[in-house]
């Protein structure tokens, strides 16, 4: 797995934070989005398919 | 030119007897007209949408404006509906939007709102010694709206917008009186026009002190930087202030009355407080307070679930409709806690103009939930249930009042 993001999309709504507090974060100035691990472990990618499928900006995308 | 519409208007009405449902015409329209023509209130008309796919196509494309100001935009003309003046930067778009948006966005990250849960478990706790204290003093029900759903969050928005402790009784009786249906018009706009003029002051003594909450940020980082005026940050801060405290004031009451109605659901909470977080997403979908929209108009000619919408038609979606989708939520009427996909409700919207303050949200319905149930196990309604007053006449649906006893 590989996970990109698009910042500008990013409105800061936080719920990938709370789905997968491991791989995602929020900036401190702003609250967008920080990856905190681009390529996480096996037992994630359940967690990141879910961000991605909620994020309400569509800002995260997710590579085989 | 005003034509008047031969469409019937949005339900708003739950079926008989079950006053946590949404119209049962939305299960209808979502298969036989998902896209179908309203009336408003004006005489005009707009295309309602019912299914969750629709909706998350809508609201994530921003071609389809949330500013009331294009044409096209389907005002609703209910109480709490859209306010041309001073419109904040959830009726705006991008750029704009953005550039507002992320001035407060950090506000409401997920580590800072976890920062104020101990806050905000201290603020439930001293209402419910309250509500025990009257219980004692031979109260023989409580109003848990007005005793803890509407003071909760009026006191977590004091604590960041930094109202000072002495005035949180007026801020209180202020906000506490816009959202009453008992007072008379006149007294609500004395109120509205006495909390324009508090928060004015606030801002004020800000601007010459500021303190450590989301004013001063504004007034030291933006408004000194000359990126918005004083009237921004008032505007900023009433905005704030009504986005989080008559949803979460409702979903309050709503939550606590679901629980004193499924006993069994309640246990199971209190048995293992690891599932509150879910269920708080849970009841999250199945309550879909907003009842009035979101609302759009569309500034392109796109096609959405095979329905052509035109540049310049409105558009009302069902947020309780998209989250009682049997497409998307299994079994969709049943309010099931341990549900796995709950949190892809579109309870807070869905796109750019998501709930900003949605973590915070989250934070205080979770602590309020549990301590509900560790402190009042046996909490039941004082009246029977027919006769709670919902408030299907308003934008944000809930109860007006909840007599309670334990």
């Amino acid at each position: 797995m590989n996970i990109t993001l698009d910042e500008d999309k990013c409105c800061a709504a936080g719920q990938c934070v709370l789905v997968a507090p491991e791989v995602f974060d929020q900036r401190d100035e702003d609250g967008i989005v920080v990856l905190l691990d681009a390529q996480p472990p096996a037992e994630q990618h359940a967690a990141v398919h879910e961000a991605a499928a909620i994020c309400p900006a569509a800002a995260i995308q997710v590579h085989a | 030119m005003t034509v008047t519409s031969p469409h019937a208007p949005l339900p708003v009405e739950p079926p008989t007897g079950c006053p946590f449902d949404p119209p049962a015409e939305f299960g209808r329209m979502r298969i036989e007209e998902p896209i179908k023509k309203i009336s408003l209130p004006d005489g005009t008309w707009a295309w309602l949408v019912t299914r969750y796919a629709d909706i998350r196509a809508i609201l994530g494309d921003t071609r389809f404006s949330s500013d009331t100001t294009t044409p096209g935009y389907p005002l609703s003309g209910m109480t709490g509906g859209a306010n041309q003046q001073n419109r904040g930067f959830i009726r705006m778009d991008p750029p704009e939007h953005t550039r507002l948006r992320r001035m407060v966005t950090r506000e409401f990250m997920v580590k800072k709102v976890e920062a104020l849960r101990p806050e905000i478990q201290r603020i439930t706790d001293e209402l419910c010694d309250a509500m025990q204290s009257a219980k004692l003093n031979g109260a023989e029900s409580v109003d848990l709206v007005e005793a803890l759903a509407l003071p909760v969050p009026s006191l977590v928005i004091s604590l960041l917008l930094g109202v000072p402790y002495e005035d949180h009784a007026l801020f209180q009786g202020l906000t506490g009186k816009l959202l009453s249906r008992t007072i008379a018009k006149e007294e609500a706009d004395a109120a509205r026009s006495e909390l324009r003029d508090y928060l004015d002051r606030l801002v004020t003594a800000k601007e010459a002190n500021p303190g450590d909450d989301i004013l001063s940020r504004l007034i030291v980082e933006q408004q000194h930087a000359g990126e918005i005026t004083h009237d921004d940050v008032i505007g900023f801060a009433a905005l704030l202030l009504v986005a989080g405290h008559e949803t979460t004031a409702n979903m309050i009451g709503l939550t606590a009355l679901s629980m004193m109605g499924e006993p069994k659901t309640a246990q199971q909470l209190r048995e293992d407080p690891s599932l509150i977080r879910g269920a708080v997403e849970e009841l999250l979908r199945f309550h879909s307070i907003i009842r009035n929209g979101p609302r759009r108009a569309a500034t392109a000619d796109i096609e959405i679930g095979g329905q052509l919408i035109r540049a310049g038609e409105g558009v009302v979606v069902a947020v309780p409709s998209a989250n009682r989708d049997p497409e998307i939520f299994e079994n969709p009427d049943a309010l099931d806690v341990c549900r796995p996909n709950a949190q892809h409700h579109v309870a807070f919207g869905y796109g750019i103009h998501q709930c900003l303050g949605q973590a915070l949200a989250r934070v205080e319905l979770q602590v309020v939930l549990a301590t509900l149930l560790r402190r009042f196990p046996t909490m039941r309604p004082a009246v029977p249930i027919e006769t709670i007053p919902f408030r299907t006449d308003m934008a944000i649906y809930g109860c007006h009042e909840l007599p309670v006893t334990w």
